[in-house]
């Protein structure tokens, strides 16, 4: 057998013996289990509704797929997102115009990722304690910038903006889709994405390869610090005011969506679209159980369930793959 | 070959050497560390009025032995190579059941059982999920953290509860021979906890897993039954400080917890315990308790606002892994 032959053989059964994630299945039952279950789910209305309350979540879980691809994680997001707000706002209310504002917004992410990524690309640091203790400070920036109370937003062209919307799509889930695709390209079509799946993969071999591999580390974590400073925009938008302690928790809705779509805490295993599924089924799950009047604290409680199961089920189907082939 | 004694085969094969050498590094970090705590003490003594007075004092240690209660768990954790983000959300609820046990009628006995038996509960599921579903720990005790503050939130419905027995109460305001309570406590836990870790397998054996969990696997050490006892008491501990910190502040609502778990990531690191496990022990996690509440008690005499806090300690905890990281370099150096 030629190596081509060999090559070719060896592609096709890994793709035959792939099997699709379990976020498939479980976004279209949940979805359709609703649609049955749940009076007022399936209007107009409501889908739009879903639409609109996940699209921040969509923004920051696009970015935290490449950290976790990377076998890292990043506790921090939702603090810098609940900062981002406050500069913003502040911004604005100094009279600056709502670019500059949210350029010096998208500045602070960037700078509070950088650090994260440094100090776990560079030092070797475990992620989970670098950015547990970069939200600790970025709240607590965020609290002594506002003196701990809510800033109102003092120009009427973040509301404008967040209830625009083009061809009948509203702005939120244009950004959503924009994060999306740009995520997607950024992944999939650059060096970059590559080197992404390499650091979770084989770092010591994409070093070995030449490739500044630490470079590319730290720009995951500052890509997720950019698109917290952004998402700001959605979540001051939403309430027309910044507030030191709002999105507290996002990070964790944003990780459990990464994890139901299916992507792997090792080995740099992953898919995008699963995160999307998974952040679509996260938003089906609570808009059903707050049509069917289950208070938010039982909502959390759901979500991380919900993520137990799956993640259960899938180590369940992949071990007995693995026990049938090895 | 059988070995009739693992752990001690380990030690005595594998660990011994290592012992002899980290010995004297050990005396000296400790040493560095009670310097650390004059150092401050003088520069709050000479920046302060109110500082070096003994109920200031006392309270710095008071304070100390509430976060060392919650630490010393997470220690024994860590020491495993684990972790556990889960114990301040476990300290939350515990607080909470108890509070509404005896709002209900229960006696302070069954208060007590309750925190108690909630935070092993919580860290057995800890352990399970760590060994049986084979989650990373740090994921699955961050998916626990949620799960037990949504549980919280639901208890209580955003109300308090507040005002207990007297005799509950005296467990985290009384006094013995002029000394609180809870300090008690703390010292009974560490000279418990250095036995636990020092004297017995089980503690060498906790050290081995963190060092090399394969080379302790290949010893005998059964590892996943270690590490759910680990989560275990881990939960177990968060349970007990749960029962101090109500009884001090009379008064349960579901955010009480949350404040507490920096400064207690913090203060391990910097009781020089390593985040990778296998290094550490936990009269350092003490020293660490006992700066962490120096550096808070002195914020509050400066009067400085409260809304530093979060700022700070998050500063404290990144400088803490940072040397935590050099040191782990220079040490890779010398060998």
């Amino acid at each position: 057998m030629t190596t081509s032959q060999q090559q070719k053989g060896l592609r096709s059964t890994v793709r035959r013996k792939r099997p699709l994630p379990s976020i498939v299945w479980v976004s279209v039952a949940l979805a359709a289990l609703a649609a049955i279950g749940v009076p007022g789910f399936a209007t107009r209305g409501n889908v739009s509704d879903i639409g609109l309350q996940v699209a921040m979540l969509v923004v920051i879980a696009m970015p935290m797929t490449l950290v976790i691809l990377s076998e890292g994680l990043d506790l921090s997001v939702g603090a810098l997102l609940s900062l981002g707000g406050v500069v913003l706002a502040q911004t604005l209310a100094m009279g600056a115009g709502i670019v500059p504002a949210l350029l010096a917004a998208a500045a602070v992410g960037v700078l509070a990722g950088g650090v994260n990524g440094m100090l776990i690309a560079r030092l070797g640091l475990p992620p989970f304690v670098v950015t547990l203790a970069m939200l600790g400070i970025a709240r607590g920036m965020a609290l002594v910038l506002t003196d701990g109370n809510a800033v109102v937003v003092a120009t009427p062209a973040v509301a404008q903006l967040y209830a625009m919307s083009i061809l009948g799509v509203p702005f939120p889930i244009l950004c959503a889709l924009a994060a999306w695709a740009l995520t997607h390209v950024l992944l999939y079509h650059t060096k970059f994405g590559a080197y992404v799946f390499a650091i979770g993969g084989n770092r010591e071999a994409l070093t070995l390869a030449g490739v500044k591999a630490k470079v590319f580390h730290v720009a995951i974590y500052a890509t997720s610090g950019l698109f917290a400073g952004l998402a700001a925009l959605l979540l001051i938008g939403r309430m027309n005011a910044a507030e030191p302690n709002a999105a507290i928790g996002i990070e964790f809705d944003a990780i459990a969506a990464v994890v139901l779509g299916g992507t792997s805490f090792e080995r740099g295993d992953g898919w995008l679209t699963g995160t999307v599924l998974g952040v679509v089924t996260i938003g089906v799950l609570r808009n059903a159980l707050n049509l069917l009047g289950v208070e938010s604290s039982l909502q959390v409680v759901s979500v991380g369930v919900l993520v137990l199961l799956v993640i259960l089920v899938d180590s369940l189907r992949k071990s007995r793959f693995l026990g049938a082939h090895a | 070959m059988s070995i009739q004694n693992p752990s001690r085969f380990l030690l005595n094969h594998v660990g011994r050497l290592d012992v002899r050498r980290h010995a004297s590094d050990e005396t000296a970090a400790l040493v560095y560390r009670i310097v650390l705590v004059g150092a401050i003490a003088l520069a709050l003594t000479i920046a302060t009025d109110g500082f070096a007075t003994s109920a200031n004092l006392l309270n710095v240690l008071r304070q100390a032995s509430l976060m060392f209660l919650l630490a010393s768990g997470l220690t024994l954790v860590i020491l495993s190579g684990g972790f556990d983000l889960s114990i301040a959300a476990n300290l939350t609820l515990s607080a909470c059941l108890a509070a509404g046990a005896m709002k209900s009628g229960g006696s302070p006995v069954l208060a007590v059982a309750t925190a108690m038996g909630c935070g092993a509960s919580i860290g057995l599921l800890n352990g399970l999920a760590v060994t049986l579903l084979r989650l990373p720990p740090f994921l699955a005790t961050y998916g626990m953290l949620w799960i037990v503050q949504g549980l919280a939130f639901h208890y209580m419905g955003g109300n308090e509860i507040f005002g207990f027995p007297n005799g509950f109460r005296a467990l985290g305001t009384g006094f013995w021979l002029g000394v609180p309570l809870p300090v008690y406590m703390m010292l009974i836990v560490l000279i418990g906890g250095t036995v636990l870790t020092t004297c017995l397998n089980f503690g060498r054996e906790i050290y081995a897993i963190g060092a090399n969990p394969e080379a302790a696997r290949l010893s005998g050490i059964p590892l996943g039954g270690r590490r759910i006892a680990v989560y275990t008491i881990s939960g177990l501990m968060a349970g007990i400080a749960a029962v101090i910190y109500l009884a001090r502040v009379n008064a349960a609502d579901s955010a009480m917890g949350e404040p507490i778990l920096l400064p207690a990531i913090a203060a391990i690191l910097i009781g020089g315990a390593s985040l990778f496990g296998g290094t550490g022990t936990l009269l350092g996690t003490l020293f660490g308790c006992v700066i962490l509440s120096l550096v808070i008690d002195g914020m509050n005499l400066l009067n400085l606002n409260a809304n530093w806090q979060p700022m700070m300690v998050g500063a404290i905890l990144l400088v803490a892994v940072l040397a935590d990281a050099l040191a782990r370099r220079q040490r890779g150096r010398a060998h």
